[in-house]
């Protein structure tokens, strides 16, 4: 890794990695079976200035900003190393939100430059249009044929008609101080008004050294970007360590499960981040692979998957794990070593299911507020029951702590955000003499491990006055074979103050999948049910007729989906008693 | 047979559901009972029916049958 202690800037760090990796390879592009582009860092360095010259001769400075919308592709380092060079402060702004959520960040963050792509500008110019702050914007994969000129009175180039850059060798990085914000990040958090975090080059550069520590990456290693590179993780992931390890990063412009297996295949994918719901779909996958086998040969891996597991319990062994388990490592490339797992909670059977064929997820904890993460799993041993431990800098505290032991999880450290963009009083409820406050509530058990229960704001009390956490309770029912989502509420949270329901009773929302069957789900979730503490129990089921709405980052809009049920019909008719059932039996 | 009609038959028997019942206007992801990942699934059918390409960021205006059909319509 490039040594980042006399390193002032991102700027200076990436420009530091175009040099000293030059002939490496540094990104890739794939759809479709197919490589659509190659470069090298010495490449990427041109761009990267192409860009940084054009904004300069637009008159911009050290310290102004620009956004950047657009799907993970080569443009997106490229666009972001160009900001950075340029001594520019860099708004990642999410691709998934709706047009008029992107024109209303852009209102609030005011750049004066937004990188895009065609897909996302077609659909955002007519809002952009109104702004007060207009930004120049350029346009990254215009078909042919298509004009640009749509927007009155906005400036508005194609990415490639930008001016061939003039000085590659000799441009001149725009210094920057530590302390000098380097992002706006955008939390996308579950509800309320979207604040911009603003991460300075410091906070970065901890965590890049905290994370290098404990997850070295090698030059020919390659990491496969598939969540938004916008998103706090895989910025990180998937394009800070990348860079200054002089590694690899491969994009894909689909997210489809069977070229997913191509790209990790051809390209031998090393490393990859994936939130929950997408690991689902990677273990849905292997399981399929797994149950098609031949009932001799499903023996034989279960013997494997048992060795396995014994061999790699106190730290994990690739060499032997992708020998041992060779047909289901082949269907990831069999180089695939990590699986970086954040984001929304990930539930413990997927983590063991992943470890037991020798691919083990590291699941952290973390939020925009802190850059990337917080807590991590070292794997030494590995475990899926918690978060892991602080990672390298971070100071952890609990606060408010219950007779449980649990209480509100605070963090200090060189991660921490400088404050939210224009919303000091905001700011200084978060951040209290320099110690972030998370909002989650969680437990430190005797190794330093963080088991995190759940959101603050969504604990529930129950008629008892025990504490609740939907989150908690979601996770010990686990995946119920025919559920396809399930998410645990108060009755009183989605029908307020309606009468006989008893405060706080908890109630499971449950959506069934395709071949889902009602009572199958319903026999085995109340038998889970009956597993959990006394007060953690279930009392009501309701069916929900739609998929849950989910944020960007795949967690579920608690808010909205309460919404979605209330509009459903009344408490009478939707709620099904699960010790009904429980007596029927 | 028109363009949505296929559709409507690839994507009920993909998913196991009755296709009889379905109509151009209808929400693809409430009557399927499918999320984004899983209709993506189903993009890949089509490409392979028709032997087109659609690009994932097409799904984020799609709502109905009679959209997806428009989207593939662009394409066929």
């Amino acid at each position: 890794m490039l040594p980042l202690g006399h390193v002032q800037s991102l700027g200076e760090a990436l420009l530091d990695a175009t040099y000293t990796f030059k002939s490496n390879v540094a990104l890739l592009e794939a759809d479709r079976r197919r490589e659509t582009g190659r470069r090298t860092f010495a490449e990427v360095r041109a761009e990267a200035v192409q860009v940084a010259e054009w904004l300069q001769a637009g008159g911009f400075v050290a310290g102004d900003r620009c956004a950047i919308l657009m799907q993970n592709g080569s443009r997106w380092p490229i666009g972001a190393t160009g900001v950075f060079i340029a001594g520019g402060v860099l708004l990642p702004l999410d691709y998934k939100l709706t047009a008029p959520e992107q024109a209303a960040l852009i209102a609030h963050g005011r750049p004066s430059v937004l990188l895009t792509e065609w897909p996302v500008w077609r659909l955002l110019r007519d809002h952009i249009a109104g702004l007060e702050h207009r930004p120049r914007v350029v346009v990254h994969d215009v078909p042919e044929g298509e004009a640009l000129d749509a927007v009155d009175g906005l400036e508005v180039v194609r990415w490639d008609d930008l001016p061939a850059p003039v000085d590659v060798e000799g441009f001149a990085l725009v210094e920057r101080a530590r302390e000098d914000v380097a992002c706006i990040v955008y939390s996308s958090g579950t509800g309320g008004t979207p604040k911009g975090c603003m991460l300075t080059h410091d906070n970065y550069l901890c965590q890049a050294e905290a994370l290098g520590a404990w997850y070295p990456m090698a030059e020919d290693d390659l990491v496969f970007s598939v969540l938004p590179t916008n998103h706090a993780i895989d910025f990180m992931t998937g394009f800070l360590m990348p860079a200054l390890f002089g590694g690899r990063v491969v994009h894909q412009r689909t997210l489809r499960g069977e070229f997913l297996s191509w790209t990790m295949q051809h390209y031998g994918v090393t490393h990859i981040a994936l939130v929950p719901r997408l690991l689902k779909m990677f273990e849905e996958k292997i399981r399929e692979r797994i149950d098609g086998l031949p009932a001799w040969q499903r023996l034989v891996v279960d013997g494997l998957l048992a060795v396995n597991e014994a061999a790699t319990w106190k730290r994990p062994n690739h060499a032997l794990s992708s020998k041992l388990l060779k047909p289901l490592h082949d269907g990831f490339g069999g180089r695939l070593r990590y699986i970086f797992a954040g984001g929304a909670f990930v539930e413990r059977d997927m983590a063991e299911f992943f470890h037991r064929i020798g691919i083990p997820v590291a699941i952290g904890y973390g939020l925009t507020e802190a850059g990337t993460v917080l807590t991590l799993n070292d794997l030494a041993p590995f475990r899926a029951d918690t978060v892991g431990r602080p990672i390298d800098g971070v100071e952890l505290e609990l606060r408010d702590v219950d007779a449980d032991g649990v209480g509100e999880v605070w963090v200090r450290g060189g991660t921490v955000m400088k404050g939210y963009l224009d919303e000091p009083e905001l700011t200084a409820e978060t951040i209290v003499d320099g110690w972030l406050r998370t909002g989650d509530r969680g437990r430190l058990d005797a190794s330093g491990h963080l088991k995190l229960l759940g959101r603050a704001k969504n604990m529930i009390v129950t008629a008892g006055g025990k504490n609740v956490y939907p989150e908690d309770v979601e996770a010990l029912i686990g995946d119920l074979p025919g559920c396809e989502e399930l998410c645990v509420v108060a009755t009183d949270y989605v029908w307020p103050g309606r009468g006989g329901l008893g405060a706080e009773t908890l109630a499971a929302v449950v959506y069934l999948g395709d071949d889902g069957d009602l009572d199958t789900v319903l026999g085995e979730l109340a038998r889970r049910n009956r597993t959990l503490a006394d007060y953690k129990r279930l009392a009501f089921v309701v069916v929900a007729d739609d998929a849950f709405p989910r944020t960007a980052s795949m967690k579920v809009k608690r808010g909205v989906l309460a919404e979605q049920v209330r509009a459903q019909g009344e408490p009478t008719d939707l709620l099904r008693a699960l010790d009904a059932r429980e007596a029927a039996e | 047979m028109s363009t949505v009609h296929e559709l409507i038959d690839l994507a009920a028997s993909h998913f196991g559901v009755d296709g009889s019942g379905l109509a151009p206007d209808d929400d693809l992801f409430a009557s399927l009972g499918i999320d984004s990942v899983k209709a993506l699934e189903l993009m890949t059918e089509l490409e392979l029916e028709w032997d087109i390409e659609i690009p994932d960021y097409e799904l984020r205006e799609v709502k109905t049958f009679a959209d997806l059909a428009a989207v593939c319509d662009r394409r066929r």
